[in-house]
């Protein structure tokens, strides 16, 4: 069964990503976005993190994205349409990819798993998902989350000024 | 004792302060500085030479000078009885030629500069006497060669002159290329550069040898021949000489101080101070004998036909450190030094009043147009006769004592001493008739030169004549300190420097014996001066029949025996060749501006073609990029599978 | 049970589309996007190695991940806007003013 859902999952992502890449029309291929980011949402479901679900859908559909349509909106993209998609060294960028790609699945076929941390399924439901994650977060992780938030500040400084009209002297 | 450290600084002070004010503040008054500083110079070394008399000596390490490794120098200051000998005969000279310049050098456009020099040169020359290791000995030997080059060439708007600069200072590089071979030598050996630890210590490695190509050669012999290559060339010995004559186109002070003086001996100066090293090495010992006694004939010979007045004195300079050289090689240093000491005052005397001649003549240098000078400039006829009768050795005065010394020594050191005996006699017979045909051809007989001329001859001022005559005292009594023992005299200077320089003692050798050798000296003086007295007072013609009829020994002379000709074959010549179809032409052009032009013309080829590369174009980075991590990936996957 | 090599496939592959995306579109938000895309195919991998290994901190450093590709849209979306302006494309091989 849970196999079933993961197969839905995975073959709608993969096609979904597709469609983003080759999209002709940049709002189409931020509207497939938002759909492969509901699904990727689905895996992290079935991988018992629901947080990082909610953060998924929150974050990446209800923020970045929005940012990505409000862009688009910004410029005007009209004649996007009718001109060529694809860079003119497309092939080897396919090849250097596909390389890449094959060398993964190689690669990543006889993976293992040796290390077993303390965090097993049954901890993890017992002190509900948001609340394990908060404690690693905010005792073993807390200084490379301040820096994460160090990180958002700077790039919302950044993107303030890079968008300004004038810079004033 | 610590004041001597002022000895050396003061003229240090002197040229300081004229190098920086005196072209643009001190201008005529140049001479101030210097000339005080070194009269402060001279009355240190005299109060140093009273402490040395009574016993005091000092050793002192003013401050670590190069501290590397084991290879520790200090700036150091070494007092004894032959340094305190050497800072009187520096130090008084050079005030003497400081005060004698002030009217000499009057007027000159660079008269600051030339007080500037001097004072540089004094303190150089009192830190080459003073060093207690050898390399403040080599600092100071190299920097008296500097200011001989700069002093040399003091008219350098003079092509000669800027020659002869040239000249003095590359001839020098050979000897002193061995001297610095010596010093590392002496490191490497010892090391220490201090001379307490290596003077001590020099015994133990007598029997030592080093083997060069194949030829074994004793230690202490290569050493003690690399130091003496150093005062080869700084001495003008054979075969280096060729430099001093040359060296006449500086000012007359200046050839005085330095090149006859002070600089010039500071070879005899190293010899002795190195006593402990040539004593251990026979081979050395009678090198050094040799090419004084050839050096004292051999330049004495060249002197006899010379016109130019200077040169005259030059060759003579030559001929009598040659002496000096002879005594040290036959062990009797302190005679060399004691020479060396009364040297400096009749020679410095000849030269300054060889000076007071040119300014009289307005810078004429030819003897033959000169004449009948007597009666125009008396100060300078007498003080010079004088210092002529000391150099030929007639009793009684300085040159008399060290000379029949040197004589005696070298006749009682048997062996090649009686060799170089002989060749020391015969140059004492042609000393006393060059000297003499000097003196005749310039103040006897008629005025030879132009209406001018003789209409501008005068006497030189007090400033001038006053050095004359002070160093006219010491050209007769400076001589009186070394009176040998059959005299009735008591040799006071050698037992005063007995205890850096050993004293020989020469047994079987008669009473006889001596006052034949003092006989001999006094008779082919005295030969000399007759002789000269016949050809060019009595009978002028002779001379000129003699040059005609030995035309073909005659020429030989008068071009100096050819050397400078073929030195010019051997030396100059294929280093000119060699520097202009070799280094310039290839060397230079091809190979070192093919790599200067070469590389930077790779680097923007290079630079070029991998610009071609940076197109702006984003997926082209981002495709090497990934080509990056491929390679990674592959490279991991690959450690992973073996 | 779904084998953990399955989601690392997926990560994978994901990651290779946005990156054949990145190489192959000239459209500079198209890019972004497919940058997008890589990170969260590397997100996957992260969150099922953490589900494998029962352990949290993969997923502390989704978080990160997260954080840092909202950071990165921001400026990289002000850099667009500022470009656009001075230059009314968004065909990166278009804009070569980094030239060599």
């Amino acid at each position: 069964m849970v196999e079933i859902i993961f197969g839905y999952f995975a073959i709608t992502i993969l096609i979904i990503s597709l469609l983003v890449v080759t999209s002709r029309n940049p709002v189409h291929s931020v509207l497939w976005m938002l759909l492969l980011f509901f699904h990727v949402a689905g895996i992290y479901l079935l991988l018992n993190a629901e947080f990082l679900a909610a953060t998924q859908i929150i974050v990446y559909a209800g923020a970045i994205l929005v940012l990505f349509l409000f862009t688009i909106m910004l410029l005007d993209l009209r004649e996007e349409m009718q001109i060529q998609r694809f860079t003119r060294g497309w092939p080897a960028g396919l090849l250097i990819s596909t390389g890449v790609l094959i060398v993964l699945i190689t690669g990543l076929k006889g993976f293992k798993t040796t290390f077993v941390g303390q965090w097993d399924i049954k901890e993890i439901e017992e002190a509900t998902h948001t609340k394990a994650l908060g404690k690693v977060l905010f005792t073993e992780y807390l200084l490379p989350f301040e820096i994460a938030s160090l990180v958002l500040l700077i790039a919302i400084l950044g993107a303030v000024v890079l968008a300004k009209k004038k810079l004033k002297t | 004792m610590e004041y001597t450290v002022w000895i050396p600084f003061l003229p240090l002070i002197g040229f300081i302060i004229n190098i920086i004010f005196g072209k643009k503040i001190l201008r005529t008054q140049a001479h101030w500085p210097s000339t005080l500083a070194v009269f402060g110079s001279l009355v240190l070394s005299i109060m140093a030479l009273w402490d040395v008399i009574n016993g005091k000596t000092l050793n002192y390490d003013l401050y670590n000078w190069i501290i590397s490794d084991n290879f520790r120098v200090s700036v150091g200051f070494l007092v004894d009885q032959l340094t305190a000998v050497m800072l009187i005969v520096v130090t008084s000279v050079s005030f003497l030629v400081h005060v004698y310049s002030i009217g000499y050098m009057h007027g000159d456009s660079g008269y600051p500069r030339f007080f500037a020099y001097l004072s540089l040169f004094t303190f150089s020359m009192l830190m080459l006497v003073m060093a207690n290791n050898f390399l403040q000995l080599y600092f100071g030997w190299e920097a008296v060669g500097l200011c001989s080059y700069l002093l040399i060439g003091f008219w350098y708007e003079k092509r000669s002159a800027s020659d002869a600069g040239k000249k003095a200072f590359i001839v020098n590089r050979f000897g002193d290329f061995g001297f610095g071979l010596g010093v590392i030598i002496i490191f490497l050996t010892f090391g220490t550069l201090h001379y307490v630890p290596v003077f001590g210590r020099v015994e133990e490695i007598v029997t030592q040898s080093v083997n060069i190509y194949g030829l074994e050669i004793n230690l202490v012999t290569l050493i003690a021949l690399l130091l003496f290559c150093g005062a080869v060339g700084k001495s003008a010995q054979l075969p280096l000489h060729v430099w001093l004559p040359d060296a006449m186109e500086g000012p007359t002070p200046v050839s005085a101080l330095i090149h006859a003086a002070t600089m010039v001996t500071a070879g005899v100066f190293m010899v002795a101070r190195c006593s402990p090293i040539f004593d251990l090495s026979h081979t050395a010992m009678n090198v050094v004998a040799v090419v004084g006694g050839l050096t004292a004939l051999f330049a004495a010979t060249i002197a006899l036909v010379q016109n130019d007045i200077k040169r005259v004195i030059a060759y003579s300079t030559i001929s009598q450190l040659g002496y000096m050289f002879l005594a040290c090689g036959v062990g009797a240093y302190g005679a060399g030094i004691f020479h060396l000491y009364t040297h400096a005052y009749f020679k410095a005397l000849l030269f300054l009043c060889a000076g007071s001649v040119m300014h009289a003549m307005a810078g004429e240098l030819d003897m033959q147009k000169m004449g009948g000078l007597k009666k125009y400039m008396p100060i300078t006829y007498w003080t010079m006769l004088i210092a002529s009768l000391s150099i030929s050795g007639i009793p009684g005065l300085a040159g008399f004592f060290s000379k029949d010394e040197i004589l005696f020594s070298a006749y009682a050191a048997g062996g090649v001493g009686r060799f170089v005996w002989m060749l020391g006699t015969l140059a004492a017979l042609l000393t006393a008739f060059y000297s003499f045909r000097l003196i005749f051809l310039t103040f006897h007989g008629d005025f030879r030169g132009t209406e001018e001329q003789k209409h501008h001859l005068h006497e030189s001022p007090p400033v001038m004549t006053v050095p004359l005559l002070l160093l006219c005292i010491g050209a007769v009594a400076s001589g009186w300190v070394g009176i040998p023992k059959i005299l009735g005299g008591s040799n006071h200077f050698g037992e005063f420097l007995s205890p850096v320089l050993h004293h020989p003692h020469y047994e079987g050798v008669t009473h006889s014996e001596e006052w034949m050798t003092m006989g001999l000296s006094v008779f082919v003086g005295v030969t000399g001066i007759l002789v000269a007295i016949l050809f060019y007072i009595k009978n002028p013609s002779i001379p000129v029949r003699l040059a005609q009829s030995f035309s073909f020994i005659y020429r030989v002379l008068w071009n100096k025996y050819y050397v400078d000709e073929f030195y010019n074959l051997i030396v100059v010549r294929p280093v000119l060749f060699i520097a202009k179809s070799i280094i310039d032409a290839f060397t230079d052009r091809k190979i070192i501006e093919g790599i200067v032009n070469g590389l930077p013309a790779l680097v923007g080829w290079t630079g070029a073609q991998l610009r071609k590369t940076q197109n702006g174009i984003l997926q082209h980075y981002g495709i090497i990029m990934a080509t990056g991590l491929l390679f990674i990936l592959v490279f991991v996957l690959i450690r992973a599978i073996t | 049970m779904v084998p953990l090599h399955w989601y690392l496939w997926l990560g994978s592959l994901m990651f290779c589309i946005g990156m054949a995306g990145f190489l192959i579109r000239r459209n500079i938000i198209i890019m972004f996007l497919c940058i997008e895309l890589m990170l969260n195919g590397v997100n996957v991998n992260l969150v099922a190695l953490s589900h494998y290994m029962q352990d949290l901190r993969g997923q502390v450093l989704t978080l990160m991940v997260i954080a840092v590709a909202a950071a990165e849209a921001a400026v990289g979306l002000a850099i667009v806007i500022a470009l656009f302006r001075n230059r009314p494309t968004v065909h990166v091989d278009e804009i070569t003013e980094m030239k060599g």
